[in-house]
């Protein structure tokens, strides 16, 4: 099972940086395309999610095992645990601002009664 | 938010409660499997949630204590920092309770992973504590009908301009 | 346990404290509040000045988190520091310092300027948190570490902006800021990736050890300049600063100033210590240059036109961010160079490190000017105010001194700093001085024209009860202004024992490395 998953990741090659690649395209694209705020905070959540990926996929090594010292098994190598605990904190922080970003949101459209980025414009010169 | 219908009460009578189980579990084993205070304690403040989704606002608003989730929010923030100045005399964040390779242990109440599995249950309540908040505040901000204490009439949070 | 040792961990440690405590302290009532308030920034100003004193002896502090001792930076055989730890230079130390200062002046000033309102846990606590995060950013030596506190900072502040949230202004200025930032910061930690994923380390002393020049390290470094520079208000990024500085509440503006400070550090240090390789072969130098006189030209360009007190010194902060930057892109570019260049770069530099002192002082002290008058009169409209010189002397009197140091006037330690950088930026190209120069004299124009419009002229009956603000709020202020005046006084003595100390702890980045990572690699 482990060798099978192994292999299928060795024949993808480079093809996950190409997904995390698209991913923040698509992100970026939306933020500067978009009018909506909720579909705003949505791709900022995206984009969160595609860095994620991104240090997840360099923790990745070929053949390391998990890096607990007693779960680790015949494995020879651990891999690093610097990604994963940087993809926590990530992850921590993108729920905080994620949850800011909404209340924000809800606050707006109490005062501005509208989501739409055109209409929301009192700040200006 | 209206309440939903019998079967999803009865559902979450039955197993939201294995979801702070869980999630319990998955902070105290914050220290040699994946997981740990924060992911532990998303788990168990989704109880609320699904609370909130089955009960339906005005129930929901009558069971929830704001004081008691701040309460575990400081306890859990100062437990934190406390078992942060354990390691003192060596450096901050120091893991001195751990026990070294073939000693012993200092107490049977000291876990052996030392001052990390102590963190994670800290963290675990902090976190419990400040999404409990995080959802009750939101939910009861976007409520459509306002009870009057909105914006406007805020208490003490008047505007400079007179 | 010998405290002295400790106080790069003291430095973040206090102000957590502080903001964990709040719950608990803000239920005992104000005076306890207030006195709690105050002692918790004065302590983080304590502890910065020692900070400040044993490294301007020439140390350089490093502290590791959760090691065996504080200073063992390379644990059991490793060839890479694999904790995070602090490492404070004298660069790292004046930055900390001028963050110590504004976060204390602001307290003093915040007690009674907040006084009329509620949410003073949430304020407290947040204003604790965005000092650590801030401090945070300029102590820590590690990349990813680096994120975090900006992260805390950042988010610390777009709470603290939208503080007054009955104000649809205030919300709309946190959710702009809230958006760009929060696209920059996940940027930013693509960058870091990359970096981590090339070099498998996240420490910028083993990052600066392993540094070469290569295509994906000019890519990173690309990335990481754009976005701090977007962090501290350069021009092309320039459009959530005055937003943010304006509506937020006047003691926290003055802290907001130097966070984006600390976003200059970044900046900095990324250019100078870690890969001083790629920066100092000219292209980084000249984007920080063009950057710097772009952001000096249209930020007070845009300033004189305005009319709001508080959104005409936030476009001011973007011309004066721009006086730093061309002169620390002047240092990139002339420190290589031959005959008297270096030492034109080295001028150059200390002129810049002298100008992020005055600048976070002088900028802060002129934000606290501005909430006074904002108290005191209930508007922010220049057209509005008028004759207030009658009714408060001792605001007017600290206005001056800002105002005159900001504009450069000969007495005022921002003349001896823009001195510096006139001085020494001519050797790159002959037109930087006139640029900067002509920045200068707009800026001074616009204080002439807001000190004018507020103080002077005839009484108006409106303000005819306008008295001067509370004792709490005069302290504050008057902190910033003897700071102001002793730098004025005695510039020699702080060039030859800081700036001049701060400028060469930022060349001789192999004494960074070598304070980490002894005398492996």
């Amino acid at each position: 099972m482990t060798d099978s998953i192994v292999k299928t990741l060795d024949s993808v090659g480079n093809a996950p940086y190409f997904v995390v690649a698209l991913l923040v395209l698509m992100a970026l694209t939306a933020i500067l395309t978009q009018k909506n705020l909720i579909k705003i905070c949505i791709a900022v959540a995206i984009l969160g999610s595609s860095v994620n990926l991104f240090l997840v996929l360099l923790g990745y090594r070929d053949g390391g095992s998990i890096p607990i010292y007693y779960l680790k098994g015949a494995e020879k190598g651990m891999v690093l645990p610097t990604p994963q605990c940087l993809t926590l904190t990530a992850i921590v922080i993108a729920l905080a601002t994620t949850a800011l970003m909404l209340s924000l949101i809800i606050l707006i459209h109490k005062h501005y009664g509208t989501l739409n980025i055109d209409e929301i414009r009192r700040l200006r010169g | 938010m209206k309440p939903l219908s019998v079967i999803v009460t009865s559902v979450c009578d039955v197993f939201a409660w294995f979801m702070i189980v869980f999630g319990v579990y998955v902070i105290n084993n914050g220290h040699n499997t994946p997981g740990g205070g924060f992911q532990g304690g998303a788990i168990v403040a989704t109880f609320l949630s699904f609370l909130l989704v089955a009960y339906g606002g005005r129930r929901f608003l009558s069971w929830v204590r704001e004081g008691l989730y701040g309460f575990l929010e400081f306890v859990g923030l100062m437990a934190f920092f406390i078992f942060g100045c354990v390691g003192f005399p060596n450096s901050f964040f120091y893991n001195s309770l751990a026990i070294p390779e073939g000693g012993a242990p200092l107490s049977n109440w000291i876990p052996w992973s030392g001052t990390i599995s102590l963190m994670n249950i800290a963290v675990g309540c902090e976190v419990v504590g400040a999404l409990s908040l995080v959802i009750v505040y939101m939910y009861s901000s976007i409520r459509l009908v306002d009870t009057g204490a909105g914006m406007g009439g805020e208490r003490g949070h008047d505007r400079f301009d007179r | 346990m010998k405290l002295h040792e400790h106080l790069p961990a003291f430095l973040v440690m206090v102000p957590l404290l502080g903001a964990f405590l709040t719950p608990l302290v803000a239920s005992f009532g104000r005076v306890v509040r207030n006195v709690f308030f105050v002692f918790f920034s004065l302590l983080t100003l304590v502890i910065a000045v020692s900070i400040g004193m044993s490294v301007f002896g020439g140390q350089i502090l490093v502290y590791v988190m959760g090691g065996e001792n504080f200073a063992l930076t390379l644990p059991s055989g490793m060839t890479y520091p694999v904790r995070i730890l602090f490492e404070i230079d004298a660069f790292g130390a004046l930055l900390i310092l001028c963050i110590a200062l504004a976060a204390f002046a602001g307290s003093v000033f915040s007690i009674n300027y907040m006084d009329r309102f509620s949410g003073w846990k949430r304020f407290l606590s947040l204003y604790f948190l965005m000092t650590a995060g801030a401090l945070g950013m300029c102590a820590t030596g590690d990349l990813f570490n680096f994120f975090v506190f900006v992260e805390v900072s950042s988010i610390a502040s777009f709470g603290l902006i939208a503080f007054w949230r009955d104000k649809p202004e205030t919300i709309e200025a946190s959710y702009k800021y809230m958006l760009v930032s929060q696209v920059a910061a996940l940027l930013l930690l693509i960058a870091i990736g990359t970096l981590y994923g090339r070099y498998n380390a996240l420490n910028m002393s083993a990052l600066a050890a392993m540094a070469r020049t290569g295509t994906l390290d000019r890519v990173v470094l690309a990335l990481i300049i754009s976005i701090l520079a977007f962090k501290c208000g350069a021009f092309p990024m320039h459009a959530w600063m005055p937003d943010a500085y304006a509506e937020t509440p006047s003691g926290v503006t003055c802290l907001l100033v130097t966070v984006s400070q600390a976003s200059f550090y970044g900046l900095i240090r990324v250019c100078y210590s870690i890969f001083p390789g790629v920066a100092r072969e000219g292209t980084v130098g000249w984007i920080l240059i063009v950057l710097g006189c772009m952001s000096m030209f249209f930020g007070v360009m845009m300033a004189v036109v305005q009319h709001e007190i508080k959104r005409l010194m936030g476009y001011h902060s973007i011309s004066q961010v721009g006086y730093m930057l061309l002169a620390m892109g002047v240092g990139l570019l002339a420190l290589d160079g031959r005959g008297n260049a270096a030492a034109y770069g080295l001028t150059a530099m200390k002129g810049g490190l002298f100008h992020v002192m005055n600048y976070s002082i002088y900028k802060a002290l002129l934000f606290l000017c501005a909430g006074s008058l904002y108290y005191a009169t209930g508007t922010r409209d220049l057209d509005k105010m008028g004759g207030l010189a009658r009714n408060m002397p001792w605001t007017t009197g600290m206005f001056v001194v800002a105002a005159a140091a900001i504009s450069g006037l000969p007495p005022f330690n921002g003349f001896v700093s823009k001195l510096l950088i006139y001085e020494s930026s001519f050797v790159v190209h002959p037109l930087l001085p006139a640029i900067a120069m002509i920045t200068s004299v707009l800026t001074l124009a616009s204080f002439v024209k807001v000190f004018q419009s507020a103080f002077l002229g005839p009484a108006k009956t409106k303000f005819i009860a306008v008295r001067e603000v509370p004792a709490g709020m005069l302290t504050g202020m008057m902190v910033l202004t003897v700071v102001t005046l002793l730098l004025s006084l005695f510039p020699g003595w702080f060039m030859n024992n800081v700036f001049t100390k701060a400028a060469e702890a930022l060349v001789d980045h192999e004494g960074y490395i070598r304070a980490v990572m002894g005398g492996g690699m």
